[in-house]
């Protein structure tokens, strides 16, 4: 199964290849990883997508709690969490053709955001069954490139994973 | 007071109480030997950085204490590596300081530049580089806290020569700030009161205790625990020392090369108390047989151990003296005999033994007098192979931590190094090592520190003019295939003690051992005995590959 951790950690140097370096030695698998500064510039939050049972997760969650610059740890897995990601897609497009697309971007809220001779450039964000179904779409084209930013994520409601007790489960 | 951070890196030491350093110096690091220069901190100037940091680790052992230890950069700090890695896995409290190249050089491949912190991160606790000046003395204080607090472990920090220049106010940190850093002591109530449950409901108790005890000081308690409880106690190689070799409720070691008695005493127990232990491979050999009726509780002060290798009925994070306390409140005196009497028959069934009929030294048999000869007061440090295991099989400890060697890593080279760290650390106990003909040549540059340092090292060479240990599993796994084992060569040990003017003997037989092994051991200063011991002899019992710790052979 896979599980989704919002995990805060010291704004370090170094503190990013800490934990890659802990799932690369362990032998967990990394779906995603997300990282980037909070609204506390000191601290940096990664949003972890892994896949495992019970037991694997148990082990990646305590061993990224010994690691030092890892505060706190959220398996939100299992609450209401709004996630979404970000996708840059570069589709081979004839101007014949760039109607069609658009009609596309259109159903999936997607924008264009570059346009060349025979190309489009395309963003579109959402949870990743919505970006898989837009890549989908668009293979028929020919897509030349594709870049997704991995997922981040974040609890409904009053709830929130940040330094302070707030309901969520900590793990 | 405005002082460079080398000065400063010198003050916090002092703050910290360090007594000694073991070190090398180098360019990279000249800066803060020039601090020291004005310290009255001991610096013991080793013959390679491996025994820098081997001589702290089983300074640290010994003591208590934190080992610190200096070195260059580049080769300096790489030749730290196996040392980190022996005590990350020993869990054993160091501090390490490595000189780096100027802040403008790093990344540049520049002379003796090595990434350190890069190549030690998947074998400290911690580690930093210092990049601000101003942060130093609130590294050095966080370093001495993690490395020393938990589950201990060794922190390196790497400090580049400009940084080391740079003047700054220097003040010591009085409080440590770690928000990512919060060890669990206390343990759960309700775990515990369901462990008392447990432990009062079960009729076949085992305690399985690991190094968790000698690290937490725990052994009184394990003590009243096994007393209170009437259950036996089988020690893992780690957790030798922290339980009386000589009470009858001891099982000996488990596992791999562990009495038939502890293996067969855990594979029919219907509950195991694991204390400061981790179920390593070597101790359960083949797992889903391991235990397989018993209920379990672990006590461990690190959470990723609960549940990492054995299902864990009743888990309690929290430091293991603690939580004895805790449970033995909660206790009440049991007297169930018909548990121990079936112990007493296994032990009786399965003494350890070996053959002394056919004229042969066997390696055994100088292990077993020098327990006699030390009636088990003395510290012991051994290497790795054969001999470590012959240490763990014949010689009953006493007192608590007087076993220094290398369990997790298995670093052949450990023992004498570690043994000069200990020997420093305790100045007026009786330090032996135990060693092999392979292991010392790993590290034996260090006798020129023993010696420089005047320390009253006993060393016992149980000399096979063989890797041992791998033969014996070429004999068993490759029929017999004997490569790269045997030794056609091997200095004078007798002289080599000599040429670094200490005392040199060599033992070819039983009543060698009888006439010279004790006066030995009482001669002063340094001393060095090659015993040629018979070249067949293999350990056992053995657990073989695969199979469960209960069918054991003698090979």
């Amino acid at each position: 199964m896979r599980h989704t951790l919002a995990v805060l950690v010291e704004n370090n140097p170094g503190v990013l290849a800490r934990v890659a370096g802990l799932f690369s030695r362990r032998g967990f698998n990394i779906d995603s990883l997300a990282v980037g500064r909070t609204e506390n510039p000191d601290v940096s939050r990664m949003t972890i997508v892994v896949e495992g049972d019970a037991r694997v997760l148990e082990q990646v969650t305590k061993q990224l709690h010994k690691l030092v610059d890892v505060i706190k740890i959220n398996d939100i897995t299992a609450d209401e969490y709004v996630d979404r990601e970000l996708v840059l897609i570069k589709v081979n497009v004839d101007p014949a053709q760039r109607g069609e697309v658009m009609q596309i971007a259109d159903v999936f809220r997607a924008r264009i955001v570059d346009l060349g001779r025979k190309t489009l450039t395309l963003e579109c964000t959402g949870n990743d069954g919505k970006i898989n179904a837009f890549e989908e779409s668009l293979r028929p084209y020919g897509i030349k490139e594709l870049v997704r930013t991995g997922k981040i994520a974040m609890l409904r409601g009053s709830k929130y994973t940040g330094l302070q007790d707030n309901g969520a489960r900590d793990e | 007071m405005e002082i460079t951070v080398a000065e400063a890196l010198v003050k916090c030491l002092e703050q910290e109480q360090v007594e000694v350093i073991f070190g090398y110096p180098g360019g990279a690091i000249l800066p803060v030997y020039d601090a020291l220069y004005h310290s009255s901190i001991r610096h013991v100037l080793v013959r390679h950085e491996q025994g820098a940091v081997h001589a702290a680790d089983g300074y640290a052992r010994a003591t208590g204490k934190v080992g610190v230890v200096m070195a260059t950069s580049g080769p300096g700090a790489t030749n730290l590596v196996t040392g980190i890695a022996n005590a990350y896995m020993d869990s054993v409290p160091l501090v390490l300081f490595t000189g780096q190249v100027p802040t403008s050089q790093v990344g540049t491949d520049a002379f003796q530049e090595v990434d350190i912190t890069g190549i030690t991160m998947p074998v400290t606790k911690h580690n930093y580089l210092v990049k601000d000046a101003a942060q130093l003395p609130r590294i050095v204080r966080n370093a001495f806290h993690i490395a020393s607090t938990g589950r201990p472990g060794p922190v390196l920090i790497d400090i580049p020569k400009d940084v080391a220049q740079t003047v700054i106010d220097f003040k010591y940190p009085e409080m440590v700030q770690l928000r990512g850093y919060k060890p669990t002591y206390r343990g759960h109530p309700n775990k515990i009161a369901e462990a008392a449950r447990l432990i009062a409901a079960s009729e076949r108790p085992v305690i399985y205790a690991g190094g968790g005890i000698i690290n937490s000081r725990a052994s009184q308690e394990l003590l009243a625990l096994a007393e209170t409880i009437n259950a036996p106690v089988t020690n893992t190689f780690m957790g030798l020392s922290s339980f009386p070799g000589d009470h009858p409720l001891f099982l000996g070691m488990l596992g791999l090369h562990g009495t038939r008695a502890a293996n067969l005493a855990v594979t029919n127990c219907d509950l195991l108390i694991a204390l400061g232990a981790r179920f390593d491979d070597r101790v359960t050999g083949k797992i889903t047989e391991f235990a397989p009726n018993a209920g379990v509780i672990h006590v461990d002060i690190d959470p990723a151990e609960i549940g990492k290798n054995v299902q864990v009925h009743v888990p309690i994070v929290g430091d293991v003296k603690q939580v004895l306390q805790e449970l033995l409140a909660r206790l009440e005196k049991r007297n169930d005999t018909r548990w121990l009497e079936q112990i007493q028959a296994w032990k009786e069934q399965y003494p350890l033994a070996y053959r002394r009929d056919d004229g042969e030294l066997k390696p055994q048999y100088v292990v077993e007098k020098l327990y006699e000869i030390t009636r088990g007061d003395a510290v012991v440090a051994t290497d790795v192979g054969q001999h470590q295991m012959w240490v763990a099989q014949y010689y009953r400890f006493k007192r608590p931590g007087s076993l220094i060697s290398s369990g997790g890593l298995g670093t052949m080279g450990f023992g004498l190094p570690a043994a000069v760290g200990a020997q420093i650390g305790l100045p007026g106990e009786r330090v032996i090592l135990v060693t092999g003909d392979g292991s010392i040549q790993m590290t034996m540059q260090e006798l020129a520190t023993a010696v420089e340092q005047e320390l009253p090292l006993k060393i016992i060479i149980l000399n096979n003019y063989s890797l041992g240990m791998v033969r014996q599993l070429q004999q068993l796994y490759c029929e017999g295939r004997y490569i790269a084992v045997d030794f056609k060569f091997h200095p004078d040990f007798e002289l080599l003690a000599r040429a670094y003017g200490i005392r040199g003997y060599t033992l070819r037989t039983e009543k060698d051992v009888d006439d010279l092994l004790p006066g030995a051991l009482e001669a002063p200063g340094a001393v060095l005995v090659n015993c040629l011991v018979s070249a067949a002899e293999n350990v056992n019992p053995i657990v073989p590959a695969g199979k469960s710790i209960s069918e054991a052979i003698d090979c």
